[in-house]
């Protein structure tokens, strides 16, 4: 393609003026961007504005069929933050988040800094590391369901063996938000360790030599130069697995399906059994839009970072 | 590469847009007739896509199809898509001919205004049970048949019972100390699904169904005393609390396996508990009743079929009303019911079909007695479902005692 460089206009052309060429060579370069616009429209306008209108009507599943879906203001939104379960739900959105995030972030970051330092076999070993993000989320879901049963999952038979009780992982309300949280960790780490473990790749070696001639090693050189170049990285990382996360649908479902009591329903999860359990699409649409509005605070956030990341 | 002269250009960004367009914009249209002399294709979709149910209910069709004169354009999906399949199509007016939903469903679809009533083409519900034929109506008219339906019993484990000296239970007093004399190490009593969704209600219903309790009211003192009974069998320890979490096949492997004595589950799980355990020693009883007077009354189960209002042409929704009637004909209710394990929707062939289901009996008898879920909400029944399976978690997780979680509950309904 190096040639396609070269602009030549056919000679046996009649030449057309200047202006009016270039005025036709816009056109026909922003006419190559259609299909791109049109997907964009199509595949993220589309359903985002959609989804944004139906909050305010009445949604039923005769809508499908009759095309009228009355507006009703904000009626959906004011039943579904009237509902006690909102504040519930909201809470186990924001905690299931944050738990999962410091989870997956702290040992992500470990692992990145033990595979960092080559070993023998350490390449097969962080390949299998990805494992978890390969399976499909219902096989992921599906397994830890059997293996936190209470009675016959293998840990409480583990921790039966040791002379210690079993626990009610999925099934106490207290507990199952802390079992979902950690099966949400073990799903993520991989993707925590293969965007540290790059990131750490980046940092030239000879930074760490110059810190150790000043004497520091170790914590001290993880401090003072590791950390510090690898910021920009972690914030991204962050606010991408925020977005990713807030979302989770599957791996609830798969696990409690929000239960036990609602102990682990957050406002995706009820979102989908509003629209999709309860076909109460206006309801459901709601509670997405609350969520579409707390990942765009952090979505704008990533926007920022990653342009500042550009002109540094 | 030379550079393409702005005319080309322009061409062929047309073009890409245009072709993008027409794959983002063009589904699977209705299939109509194929050719305009040729036999009329009947399009069908439902979730039979398991193997037993696809094979038996193929053969009904094709047979049906053959006597019609009609070719078949079936598709079979995964049951939990379907709703959503229903509802893209039923948007997009490129519903199927024959269509099978959920019969909790049928409200739903026919409130759309997307079905017409099988009695346009000559289906009558004569000789059904009154479930079904309460579950197929909206607003008095009747949109939806049940060709083979089930219901809950409980399934006992004979050998367990005769270890612990114990007879089947026929009361909930009975139910209680039988269940409390088959715990032990492991073992439990009793096992049904209470898992966060529709599951739990349905396993609910018949504890609830069978004390006078009703759904227009689900405060009433009958339906406290179904839950309390529920959480006095979990709080004895009878029932694993593990049943928070079971879906109704995690239920039945527990009966496989020999660690609950006694489950609540339908007759679609017969061939699954022979092939699994086929040394197992067990039966199937009636649901306890509160009183050894009451009647056990369980819910009804089964898949609706109907005919979607899609093709205008009164020719080719006749041939459709012809292969839905052949299919909901007699023969094809018993064999697909011999082959499913199901019951046929037209008690009036309970006695040909036990001749040659003879362990199905008990599931005959709770089919009589079955009672739709939807006859009396309706639309508005998917709200009370939730909020029956909400109360009962809140009620064995010890959050809130009975009366309090089914009062709560009560009052999210609006």
């Amino acid at each position: 393609m190096a040639d396609g460089i070269a602009v030549s206009v056919p000679a046996s052309r009649p030449a057309l003026t200047r202006p009016h060429r270039r005025i036709r060579d816009t056109w026909s370069k922003s006419l190559f961007l259609l299909p791109a616009i049109l997907f964009v429209i199509a595949f993220f306008a589309y359903p985002v504005i959609k989804n944004l209108v139906m909050g305010f009507q009445s949604y039923t599943t005769a809508s499908f069929y009759t095309g009228e879906s009355p507006f009703i203001g904000l009626a959906n939104y004011a039943r579904v933050i009237s509902q006690p379960l909102f504040l519930k739900a909201l809470a186990n959105t924001l905690l299931f988040t944050a738990g999962s995030l410091l989870g997956q972030f702290v040992i992500g970051m470990g692992l990145a800094l033990f595979f960092h330092r080559h070993f023998p076999l350490s390449n097969l070993l962080r390949s299998l590391l990805l494992l978890p993000w390969l399976l499909p989320l219902m096989v992921s879901s599906t397994s830890w369901k059997l293996i936190l049963d209470k009675d016959s999952g293998v840990i409480n038979q583990i921790l039966e063996s040791t002379g210690l009780a079993g626990v009610s992982w999925l099934t106490s309300p207290s507990v199952a938000l802390t079992a979902v949280v950690i099966v949400n960790i073990w799903i993520g780490i991989p993707f925590n360790v293969a965007i540290l473990y790059g990131g750490l790749q980046d940092i030239p070696e000879d930074l760490y030599e110059a810190a150790s001639l000043d004497g520091a090693t170790g914590i001290r050189a993880f401090a003072h130069v590791t950390w510090p170049l690898l910021r920009p990285v972690v914030t991204v990382l962050l606010v991408l697995g925020v977005v990713y996360t807030l979302k989770v649908v599957d791996i609830i479902i798969g696990l409690t399906s929000g239960g036990p009591a609602n102990a682990t329903q957050t406002i995706a999860t009820w979102s989908y059994q509003t629209s999709f359990i309860s076909f109460n699409f206006g309801e459901g649409a709601a509670l997405s839009n609350i969520l579409i509005i707390i990942s765009l605070v952090f979505a704008l956030l990533y926007l920022r970072v990653s342009r500042r990341g550009v002109d540094e | 590469m030379k550079k393409p002269s702005p005319t080309t250009a322009l061409t062929c960004a047309l073009a890409l847009s245009a072709a993008l367009a027409l794959t983002a914009c063009s589904g699977p249209g209705p299939a109509t007739n194929a050719t305009p002399d040729g036999p009329a294709t009947i399009s069908i979709l439902d979730w039979f896509s398991g193997d037993i149910d696809h094979e038996a209910t193929q053969k009904v069709f094709d047979r049906c199809a053959d006597a019609a004169g009609v070719k078949l354009d079936r598709q079979s999906i995964d049951g939990a898509n379907l709703v959503q399949r229903v509802l893209q199509q039923a948007s997009t007016k490129t519903l199927p001919d024959i269509l099978m939903i959920d019969h909790t469903d049928v409200p739903q679809i026919a409130a759309m205004g997307a079905l017409r009533p099988l009695t346009d083409a000559d289906i009558s519900s004569e000789g059904y049970a009154d479930g079904v034929v309460s579950s197929g109506m909206y607003q008095n008219k009747l949109y939806g048949l049940i060709p083979n339906t089930a219901t809950l019993s409980l399934f006992v484990n004979n050998a367990l019972l005769k270890e612990a000296g114990v007879t089947a239970p026929k009361t909930w007093d009975e139910l209680k100390s039988t269940a409390a004399a088959l715990t032990h190490d492991g073992q439990y009593g009793l096992g049904f699904s209470a898992v966060a969704d529709f599951q739990a209600t349905w396993q609910f219903l018949p504890f609830f169904w069978t004390n006078g309790a009703d759904e227009t009211d689900i405060t009433s003192p009958e339906a406290v005393e179904a839950l309390q009974l529920l959480t006095d069998l979990l709080k004895a320890g009878s029932v694993s609390n593990s049943v928070l979490n079971w879906t109704s096949g995690d239920v039945r492997e527990q009966f496989v396996a020999g660690k609950a004595a006694m489950i609540v589950d339908g007759p679609w799980d017969i061939p699954v508990v022979k092939s699994e355990a086929p040394d197992l020693d067990w039966s199937i009883v009636l649901i306890p009743t509160k009183n050894a007077s009451d009647t056990s009354v369980a819910p009804l189960g089964g898949e609706a079929w109907t005919l979607p209002a899609t093709s205008a042409d009164p020719a080719h929704q006749a041939k459709a009303g012809e292969v839905l009637k052949c299919f909901l004909g007699d023969d094809s209710q018993i064999s697909m019911g011999v082959a499913r394990a199901t019951i046929p929707g037209k008690t009036t062939l309970k006695d040909e079909y036990l001749k040659q289901m003879p362990d199905m009996a008990t599931f005959a008898q709770q089919v009589a007695n079955a009672r739709s879920r939807t006859a009396k909400l309706g639309v508005d029944w998917p709200k009370t479902a939730t909020a029956l399976y909400q109360a009962e978690q809140l009620a064995l997780t010890g959050q809130m005692d009975p009366a309090d979680a089914l009062k709560s509950e009560a009052a999210n309904l609006g």
